[in-house]
């Protein structure tokens, strides 16, 4: 799994909020996914596909129903990347204080 | 800050440059784990799997244990004790070899109903064991860090 894949699959704002969607519950089905978005069926599973295919979501078949399940080791992967152990925790801080400083502004 | 409630099924899956024996090897044997796991000894062995982490030792059961295929067992937060009192939740190891020597290794935690610290816990457990595991078996080094 190449991270130019990964990179690929988010950078789409519509392949985004499908994993943002998926962020807030996991294990929906594509008619779920669909209802919420302003696009064709297939619109919707080409999209799927990408992230499918980069490994940031992952289906399971439940009884009849197929779900989709977000996956963020890819993710992880390119954070452990550029990120180690020593500069993770000032890295942490910064994060934490823009977050701080913007949610309570 | 999510205020996301922790999913009762998960689902966590990496590419692995490595045999599907090697992996097997990796999730059952203590001197890989303890380079992965957050330090735990896990050893699969007589239909248990043994942890032991410092001075804290338990084990759960196997439910189901087709090496180097598939693995089932519960799952016990007995590392911490808030969370070791939430009801057993189950962890299966799904191991598929694709084409061009990668293993497709995917995790699910699941029937974690009774446990929601524990799933809340194992979030971001999951995906730091997961990446750790590949950059062990791929470079012979634990992750840095």
């Amino acid at each position: 799994m190449d991270d130019d894949q990964v990179f690929k699959a988010l950078a789409d704002p519509t392949r985004r909020h499908l994993l943002d969607r998926l962020f807030e519950r996991d294990g929906r089905t594509l008619t779920e996914l669909e209802s919420e978005l302003e696009m064709t069926r297939f619109g919707v599973m080409k999209h799927l596909r990408v992230l499918e295919d980069a490994g940031l979501v992952v289906t399971r078949r439940e009884g009849r129903e197929k779900l989709h399940f977000l996956n963020p080791v890819p993710i992880r992967l390119i954070h452990n990347r550029w990120i180690d152990k020593y500069t993770e925790h000032r890295v942490a801080a910064l994060a934490d204080l823009k977050h701080e400083l913007e949610d309570t502004a | 800050m999510s205020t996301i409630t922790a999913q009762t099924t998960q689902v966590y899956s990496v590419f692995i440059r490595a045999t599907p024996e090697q992996i097997w090897d990796a999730i059952t044997k203590p001197e890989f784990t303890e380079r992965y796991f957050f330090g735990a000894r896990i050893e699969v062995r007589d239909g248990r799997r043994f942890s032991a982490i410092g001075d804290t030792e338990w084990d759960e059961e196997v439910l189901e244990a087709e090496p180097p295929k598939r693995l089932v067992h519960g799952w016990t937060s007995a590392y911490d004790a808030v969370l070791a009192a939430e009801e057993p939740s189950r962890v299966t190891w799904e191991i598929e070899p694709q084409d061009g020597g990668v293993t497709k290794l995917t995790v699910v935690h699941d029937r974690l109903e009774g446990a929601p610290k524990t799933a809340e816990g194992v979030a971001g457990g999951w995906m730091y064991v997961l990446s750790g595991l590949k950059t062990l078996l791929e470079t012979g080094k634990p992750l840095a860090g």
